[in-house]
């Protein structure tokens, strides 16, 4: 083969590699916009008023996720099943809002943390590596992070809006996930710059928290639900 | 001390607190187990990522010294004893990218390209370099790769590389090198081919330098159809390849205008030095 052959077929298999990429993009757009919607909706329950139909924004979220799920699968058909690292770049970044995004709504509803696997569902895709496209852990682990920044901003909103109980509970809650991303040996990567805001949302809630205690509000509202004492 | 958090800025400060909230949380709880296994998965993952660079690190030392090597082909008298010590050392290379190889069985090879990627270049680069010694033109991806397909002959040396993937190892496994990763190594072989042609003329050898600067102007050419089609690395490299085909082109423009002007007893020389390069490469074929 002489050499001019071969750079012809390697410009045909970058060409190829191109067309695939531009296919991707298209959908991680329409996935963009879908997650933009969602938020823009969960966004309401900062507000004042938003606090009583919190179920109801969760409900139509859930509805918005069924978008996401037919936009998702129609990504799955843009390349190789076995090349999912290879364009991870494409959505990494809207993967990891949608995880937020579900994992905020988990949390509205039931005030826990949403599972890997329960995310996966969510988004109509796998949780693990072998059965096709999945949530990469790291992706799954930055959603994680985003809600703990919303949440801190939640508990601030609450107090706003009369809400004394709720800092509380978050405060419970992002302790334990305090807790359990400690485990973790993280490399010096995204991640770990991502994990590194976690103690500032934690620092928030916790001023939240004395803030009720030393004006007592805080008996007042559960009795001391996850408080500190 | 819970009137302690506004001081949490100091970092000393916190301990106590942290502490009893440790112990807040109940350490069996669905979340705690939950990124316990994340914890022994990303584990995996980080170690996996070290020892593919580690590999990637021998493979990328090991090449460079095979180059370094074929350098010296041109101005030992010995050609063909260095020919083969070269395939020795890439045998050497081959078998750490079956360790490579192996440790990637299963696993989505692009998760851990930035690993082994560098390593991959390198030998791309040393084994283009040999091939175009021994034959005067370039190999193909094609080629390279059919050289990346390993088979378990040697049970022994298995046993002791990997334990755990042992029982489930089909027979044969190989390693892709990726089209960017052979333009890339391709792209670096052209500066070794710049050195060769200098070096070439440094020995009196007149033929060589005009081979390779039409051999380079093709490579220059391919590189300049694929302009931009490529990512960013490969379009970056175009510069320097251009620097490198400039400096053949005007060596060999320096040797036209002044071969007519070599003194008749240095001829003799060139000419002998030449010769000799010739029964070389037929005692290979």
């Amino acid at each position: 083969m002489s050499v001019s052959d071969m750079f012809i077929a390697l410009q045909g298999v970058l060409t190829a590699d191109q067309d695939i990429r531009e296919e991707i993009r298209k959908v991680v757009q329409a996935l963009e916009q879908t997650a933009r919607e969602i938020l823009t909706l969960l966004q309401g329950v900062h507000q004042g008023a938003g606090f009583q139909d919190i179920p109801k924004k969760c409900q139509k979220a859930r509805e918005h996720f069924g978008t996401v799920r037919t936009q998702l699968e129609s990504l799955k058909t843009k390349f190789p099943a076995d090349q999912y690292y290879r364009f991870h770049e494409h959505w990494r970044f809207v993967l990891q809002r949608l995880v937020f995004l579900a994992a905020f709504v988990v949390f509205l509803e039931s005030e826990t943390l949403v599972t890997r696997e329960a995310v996966a569902e969510i988004l109509g895709i796998e949780a693990d590596r072998e059965q096709g496209f999945h949530l990469d852990i790291e992706d799954y682990l930055s959603g994680v992070l985003t809600l703990a920044s919303e949440l801190a901003r939640l508990a601030v909103n609450s107090v706003t809006a009369g809400d004394y109980s709720r800092p509380l509970r978050i405060s419970t809650f992002i302790n334990e996930l305090d807790s359990g991303f400690r485990l973790l040996n993280l490399k010096n990567d995204s991640l770990r710059k991502r994990y590194d805001g976690l103690k500032y949302d934690v620092k928030k809630i916790e001023e939240v928290v004395y803030d009720l205690s030393i004006r007592g509000l805080n008996k007042e509202a559960t009795g001391g639900v996850g408080g500190e004492k | 001390g819970s009137g302690g958090f506004r001081k949490r800025k100091h970092d000393n400060f916190p301990h106590g607190q942290r502490k009893e909230e440790k112990e807040n949380v109940n350490p069996s709880s669905a979340l705690m187990t939950s990124f316990k296994s994340f914890q022994l998965e990303l584990d995996t993952r980080h170690d996996k990522y070290e020892r593919l660079v580690k590999l990637s690190r021998d493979i990328t030392i090991e090449s460079k010294r095979t180059i370094f090597l074929l350098h010296r082909f041109t101005s030992a008298p010995n050609g063909e004893e260095i020919l083969n010590e070269s395939e020795v050392k890439l045998d050497a290379v081959r078998r750490k990218i079956k360790q490579v190889a192996q440790e990637l069985i299963g696993e989505d090879m692009y998760q851990f390209h930035r690993a082994i990627s560098p390593g991959l270049q390198e030998y791309v680069e040393a084994v283009s370099f040999q091939y175009f010694i021994k034959t005067r033109s370039l190999i193909s991806v094609e080629e390279i790769n059919k050289q990346l397909i390993f088979t378990v002959e040697n049970r022994e040396e298995t046993t002791n590389m990997t334990s755990n993937s042992h029982d489930k190892q089909p027979h044969t496994w190989s390693l892709k090198v990726t089209p960017v990763d052979y333009l890339l190594g391709v792209a670096d072989l052209t500066g070794e081919l710049m050195r060769l042609c200098i070096s070439s003329v440094g020995n009196g050898d007149i033929d060589t330098p005009f081979e390779l600067s039409q051999f380079l102007r093709q490579i220059y050419d391919g590189f300049t159809f694929i302009g931009n089609t490529g990512p960013y690395e490969v379009s970056k490299k175009l510069y320097t390849l251009k620097q490198s085909l400039a400096k053949v082109e005007n060596a060999c423009y320096t040797l036209k205008v002044r071969g007519s002007e070599i003194p008749k007893h240095m001829l003799a020389d060139v000419f002998s030095t030449k010769t000799e390069l010739i029964d070389q490469e037929e005692g290979l074929s």
